[in-house]
């Protein structure tokens, strides 16, 4: 209450700052630390592209309208120079300085990871887009909500695509190459976990290092060892390597699957080199969700074209999302007491462009499936889950000497 | 560990394939380590933006490439480019930190790698960009041994460049001066040499090496602006086992370490191939240490 209490004046004062009549919208601060430098800048910039795009859509539409009030939506960022120490010291400054209530989260795990236990101390909610390690939502935190789906089901779809086009799924060998970063590694968990249950055989399992610029050695093993799927995870440069490597050393895999291929831009930089490569997302621009506020996927789609002159990457879409599940929650909560708006993100069900959002006693989002995209002449395809193919699923990749 | 070898057993030819694979790894490091022995042993400095400057080489080729230029012609051009950059960087920075201790050197090479990262993130954006050489691969022995082509021209690249560059310090003037000045660089001024130049050009001698390597990896692999790391561990590595006065020396331990780098990550593990590097430094130090100390017994 007290916080309550302390924001309405903060809100008073910012409003006696600016020469405002007296039945102008308040305005409602959010606070995001996103890697503007650093070594996830594009990724970064994609989050702050998507969290902008949402703030001004929303205000275009009159802002949100708390307990009868209209507000409008703005947020302070602050880079984290993709530096997590960075990011939780700057989140605590939002905190503490900017007296900021409601947080945006951070792009990647890592980041995440740092910033969550700043906001829990602080009883802020964060509600981030691009933190998917499903580690963060084992640690009881009451404050974080992901709107997007976790590790363990970035490539369940094609271990189930795997087991589906075979005979026996328990014959299948798997090969994984995964680095040693607590995103993949928390994918890598998730596969394992698939695979037990189909009984399916790991033949080979390398932690690809951080600082890794050469993928030869466990290629040389999978060239040898012939597994039926091949799964890769290592962000952008991951998955840029492998298949520049494997067209190289002609490594053939019947199935093929990464994470990252999208914004590593795969089938833009290696032609040829990408085709039949599933990748998985958590959103495309041909998925049939709609909202109110953006339309369709696809509308958002071209909404972000034509303001960024760019094709939208889920990053950015599942950045918009973030700041519409805050908006639905100021709504509800009536209230913009940070304990209040909590307790209305808990029980947001809501459908968005970017999928179906309701958040489990952990804050992740369980209502959003993942999709795997193919590389098909050129294109990124929908191929799962069937619900929303685009195609059929082009399988068994052909050898390097048919392609 | 044991069933990937018993993968060589059943599967001779990887063997072939890892140990192939390593020394053309290897060649691109050496490259770089030519670089880095010089500028040392010349300059006395510990040159840390080393693995800047080959991911610099590797941007100028990618832009070629988006210009429209034939890939292979960016082998050259970077080095040119680069060895401008190399005698800026000198004039501008490198100069001031010459006659210091090897300390500061190494804090402003530091803070030039930064800068350099920084700079590249900024004008070229953090994503990871690669530039497809149209070449293709050699196979040998049914598909199990593949040489792309783009690593086989940088291992002949390689090569001839550290036969031109023992030549060149041997018999060109340039080159006697450079050796002269890395000797005893007063007395090479007392002679009439013009030692700033000569450190320039063996700057940028260096930049040139380091740009020659890095258009070859962004053929062979990828870059992105934070890549420079391994390929700086990787010279430097290369230069302490081989020292700083010996061409052929860096050469064979750029190949030896690519070599052991593949093996080692294909038998332990890709997770402990660069701890495998470390390892063998550190082993390779002591050991040095240990003869040295035996030496000096001697002497004694």
């Amino acid at each position: 209450m007290r916080k309550g209490l302390f924001s309405g004046i903060f809100l008073g004062l910012v409003l006696l700052a600016g020469p405002v009549a007296a039945d102008d919208p308040g305005v409602i601060r959010l606070g995001a630390a996103v890697s503007l430098t650093g070594k996830y800048s594009s990724n970064g910039a994609f989050t702050r592209k998507g969290y902008d795009l949402a703030v001004e859509k929303i205000n275009e539409a009159g802002g949100v309208t708390v307990a009868g009030k209209p507000y409008l939506l703005q947020i302070i960022y602050y880079d984290d120079e993709s530096t997590p120490a960075r990011g939780a010291q700057l989140v605590e400054r939002l905190i503490q300085q900017d007296k900021v209530q409601f947080v945006l989260g951070p792009y990647s795990s890592g980041l995440t990871e740092a910033i969550a236990p700043v906001t829990e101390k602080y009883g802020v909610p964060m509600v981030e887009a691009n933190g998917a390690a499903i580690s963060l939502f084992r640690k009881n935190y009451r404050y974080l909500f992901a709107v997007l789906s976790t590790t363990d089901e970035y490539l369940r779809g094609a271990i189930d695509i795997a087991a589906r086009l075979s005979a026996d799924p328990s014959k299948l060998r798997v090969a994984m190459a995964f680095e040693n970063d607590p995103f993949s590694q928390d994918v890598r968990e998730g596969v394992l976990a698939d695979m037990k249950r189909h009984g399916m055989k790991a033949v080979v399992d390398d932690k690809l290092p951080p600082e890794l610029n050469d993928m030869s050695a466990t290629l040389s093993k999978v060239k040898a060892l012939r597994p039926d799927l091949l799964l890769i995870s290592g962000h952008d440069k991951g998955a840029s390597l492998a298949i520049r490597q494997m067209a190289d050393q002609r490594v053939n895999v019947p199935m093929l699957a990464l994470t990252h291929c999208d914004s590593a831009r795969i089938a833009e930089n290696f032609g040829p080199a990408a085709e039949y490569a599933l990748c998985a997302a958590q959103w495309a621009s041909t998925l049939t969700y709609e909202d109110d506020l953006f339309g369709s996927a696809s509308d958002y789609a071209r909404l972000y074209e034509e303001t960024y002159g760019e094709v939208a990457p889920y990053q950015a879409a599942e950045s918009s999302a973030a700041v519409q599940v805050y908006a639905d929650a100021f709504a509800r909560a009536k209230s913009l007491d940070p304990e209040d708006v909590r307790q209305a993100l808990t029980e947001t069900a809501m459908m968005t462009f970017y999928g179906r959002i309701e958040f489990d006693e952990t804050g992740k989002n369980v209502a959003k499936p993942m999709v795997l995209f193919q590389v098909q002449d050129g294109n990124y395809v929908v191929v799962y889950p069937e619900a929303f193919a685009e195609a059929k699923i082009r399988w068994p990749t052909p050898p390097w000497g048919e392609r | 560990m044991l069933d990937n070898l018993l993968l060589f057993v059943q599967f001779p030819p990887l063997a072939v394939d890892v140990v192939v694979n390593g020394l053309l790894i290897g060649a691109i490091f050496a490259l770089a380590a030519y670089g880095m022995a010089l500028v040392w042993g010349v300059l006395n400095i510990v040159n840390v933006v080393q693995g800047e400057l080959v991911v610099l080489g590797g941007y100028v080729t990618f832009l070629l490439v988006q210009w429209g230029m034939p890939p292979l012609i960016g082998v050259p051009v970077s080095a040119l480019v680069m060895f401008g950059v190399g005698w800026v960087l000198y004039r501008a920075i490198v100069f001031r930190v010459v006659d210091r201790d090897i300390f500061i050197s190494i804090l402003a090479t530091f803070g030039l790698a930064i800068l350099i990262q920084q700079l590249a993130n900024l004008s070229f954006g953090a994503d990871v960009r690669s530039v497809d050489a149209g070449l293709g691969p050699l196979h040998f022995l049914d598909g199990m041994v593949t040489v792309a082509w783009v690593k086989l021209i940088a291992f002949v690249l390689a090569l001839v460049a550290g036969a031109s560059l023992w030549f060149f310090l041997r018999h060109a003037r340039l080159g006697q001066a450079i050796r002269a000045t890395a000797q005893n660089p007063r007395a090479a001024r007392i002679l009439g040499i013009d030692t700033g130049r000569v450190y320039a050009a063996t700057y940028a001698l260096n930049a040139a090496l380091c740009g020659a390597a890095g258009s070859l990896a962004v053929m062979a692999w990828t870059i992105h602006p934070y890549m420079g790391l391994p390929y700086t561990v990787r010279s430097f590595m290369v230069v302490v086992v081989a020292g700083v006065g010996n061409v052929g020396a860096v050469v064979a331990a750029g190949l030896g370490l690519g070599a052991l780098e593949n093996v080692a990550g294909f038998v332990l593990g890709t997770e402990f191939q660069i701890a495998f590097v470390f390892a063998l430094m550190v082993t390779i130090l002591v050991w040095r240490h240990l003869r040295a100390a035996r030496r000096r017994e001697h002497l004694k």
